[in-house]
């Protein structure tokens, strides 16, 4: 029975609840069980939640008194690092943050308790979202549940591989260059970056602020439109929150499930995205899709977006410039570490000390290079530069949907790599992103989905799609066709193919032998 | 701008200085080496960023947004203080701002 609850979607657990069939407080308590089996082996949790049962509990008890509730109450959800939480140390995978335990909740934080969704812990990530592996995470990496020798991508790594190791059904996460997209590339998962302003902030550690934003992870397109609904919409604490009503994703993605057919929608293949630098069999499997779109009655335009040439290049100026500015507030005065250097010293020596010691080394390189380019002499040569290279990429954006409904490409050039394989070389690890990055820049909103298994090494590849700034729901729609497409290919799930599935289903079916 | 990027020890140590990080002569060094790498690959946003060309800082174009200015809920002293290093009754305790040499 709990083998079987953590195997399932949110969808179906949501099903289940709803019919009375089991109680949250079972369903918490199968996947609390799941944690301490396997996470000594994966580590996608920071923190377990000692108060998961007792929010089981309510929902229970809401739910028993017959009250309307949300179709996710009940249902267990995983929280990144980076957002705070009243109940939980909230450390954005820093030193300096150690055991940190925020006197607030972060507005996606409290719509998910409003849900009355169960909350059961924090996920490990890359320090302050800073990396593409979760090795610069100060507490240790996570491993991927495809193969514990390899990354499960990051920053968001803790959330990917927590819902890819039937740990939980659905994380958050937050995406500045590609931490949900890529994350959900290696370990065969879903994941979304909303519009920029489609998800409150509140509460969210700032990384770089122009480019920061709040998904969903999930196994599934219709999981995480569902998560999508929860944390969605306008917050006035977020002064970049967009003030619009959105539709129903949910409903956009059930839509998309019934389809069946990509008629009439134009999917534009960017010839930027694709080719040199991307592994073969990531290629190969992005071929197939894109024969699989055709067949279903997509029409494929290859468009170009030249710029999107030097998008790395802009990333990886205007973030550190920003995240330089947003990590002052890091000065061993409000909250967090205090270091006192030997014989004491002005606030200032003990503020540098604190860095020091509290900062890891991928941190202090961005803080440092961002420190750089916004000085005098350089600033107009380097930030300067970069914000015109994002409305160059803008406007390659706004072309391309000219010719395309939706943009379609890999998410990472790349299947997970190896431990320590891009650690100190820091520009090779900054490639990761090259087909998340753009998004990010313009603001516009991009999902991330399993395309299959990379013929040369077995592991998972990713899908992207992308679309015009507000029109999220057509990711839902379009990516849950080309799910439900694949996936009857395949004969199921990606994930149910990994180790960690197939060992899932013979337990379950062992268990069934029994009864 | 296609001449080499580097950045020498002594800017380095300078840019901590700026940032408040107290890097060890071993981190300085390597940084150096590491961020000249960076800035190489980073500094050709320069090529395509001719001056007809606008600076975009926010990717969705949003006016000033205030809110009514009605006082609402906010922390309570103690709910502030709470992750405080080190307080002195309702007040963060930090230490002398001037050196003595200062």
């Amino acid at each position: 029975m709990a083998e079987e609850l953590v195997a399932l979607s949110a969808a179906e657990l949501s099903e289940k609840l709803q019919s009375k069939e089991v109680s949250s407080v079972e369903v918490t308590q199968a996947h609390l069980d799941r944690i301490a089996e396997v996470d000594s082996q994966v580590h996608a949790f920071l923190h377990v939640s000692a108060d998961a049962l007792k929010a089981a509990g309510e929902a229970d008890g809401a739910r028993k008194l017959g009250a309307k509730l949300n179709p996710l109450a009940g249902v267990p959800v995983a929280i990144k690092d980076v957002l705070c939480t009243s109940d939980m140390p909230s450390t954005a995978g820093s030193r300096i943050l150690e055991g940190w335990i925020p006197p607030y909740d972060a507005t996606v934080v409290a719509r998910l308790r409003k849900a009355r969704m169960v909350p059961i812990g924090k996920t490990n990530m890359d320090e302050f979202a800073m990396g593409s592996s979760t090795e610069h995470s100060a507490y240790g990496s996570t491993r991927n549940p495809w193969d514990f020798e390899r990354i499960p991508g990051g920053s968001g790594g803790g959330s990917a591989a927590a819902v890819a190791a039937f740990e939980v059904p659905l994380a958050l996460g937050s995406d500045t260059g590609g931490s949900i997209r890529q994350p959900a590339a290696v370990t065969g998962t879903v994941g979304m970056k909303p519009t920029y302003g489609g998800v409150s902030r509140y509460g969210a550690i700032a990384l770089a602020s122009s480019l920061d934003q709040i998904g969903p992870v999930a196994r599934t397109v219709l999981d995480a439109a569902l998560l999508h609904d929860v944390i969605g919409g306008h917050d006035p604490r977020d002064s970049t929150s967009l003030t619009e009503d959105w539709p129903s994703f949910a409903e956009a993605a059930k839509a998309g499930i019934a389809a069946g057919s990509l008629k009439g929608v134009r999917l534009g293949v960017v010839r930027e995205l694709g080719g040199e630098g991307f592994q073969t069999g990531v290629s190969a499997r992005f071929q197939e899709v894109i024969e699989l779109a055709s067949k279903a009655g997509a029409e494929i335009v290859e468009v170009s977006a030249p710029s999107f040439s030097y998008a790395i290049a802009a990333y990886y100026l205007i973030l550190p410039a920003e995240a330089s500015s947003n990590l002052a507030k890091f000065d061993s005065v409000r909250f967090g570490l205090r270091v006192n250097p030997p014989g004491g010293g002005t606030v200032e020596q003990v503020m540098a000390a604190t860095r020091e010691a509290g900062f890891g080394p991928e941190v202090k390189r961005r803080i440092i290079l961002g420190t750089y380019a916004l000085s005098a002499g350089y600033y107009d040569a380097y930030y300067g530069s970069a914000q015109k290279v994002r409305t160059l990429v803008q406007r390659d954006f706004a072309s391309a949907f000219e010719k395309a409904d939706l943009l379609i490409s890999p998410s990472a050039p790349t299947t997970a790599f190896k431990f320590g394989e891009k650690l100190e070389d820091p520009l090779a690890m900054y490639l990761n992103d090259v087909a998340t990055i753009p998004a990010n820049l313009a603001g516009v909103p991009g999902l991330g989905l399993p395309m299959g298994l990379a013929a040369e090494d077995g592991l998972p590849a990713g899908l992207q799609l992308m679309a015009p700034a507000r029109q999220d729901a057509k990711l839902y729609s379009v990516g849950a066709t080309l799910e439900t497409l694949l996936e009857a290919n395949w004969g199921g799930s990606l994930l149910a193919r990994s180790p960690m599935g197939k060992a899932l289903r013979a337990t379950e079916s062992e268990k069934g032998a029994q009864s | 701008m296609s001449e080499s990027h580097s950045l020498d020890s002594e800017q380095v140590a300078h840019l901590a200085e700026l940032a408040r990080i107290a890097l060890t002569e071993d981190e300085i060094k390597k940084l150096s080496g590491e961020l000249s790498v960076i800035i190489d690959a980073i500094a050709k946003v320069s090529e395509v960023a001719t001056p007809d060309v606008p600076a975009t800082s926010h990717p969705i174009a949003l006016q000033n947004v205030f809110r009514p200015d009605v006082p609402g809920k906010t922390l309570t002293v103690e709910q502030a203080l709470s992750g405080a290093p080190e307080r002195e009754g309702d007040r963060f305790k930090v230490s002398a701002i001037l050196g003595e040499e200062q």
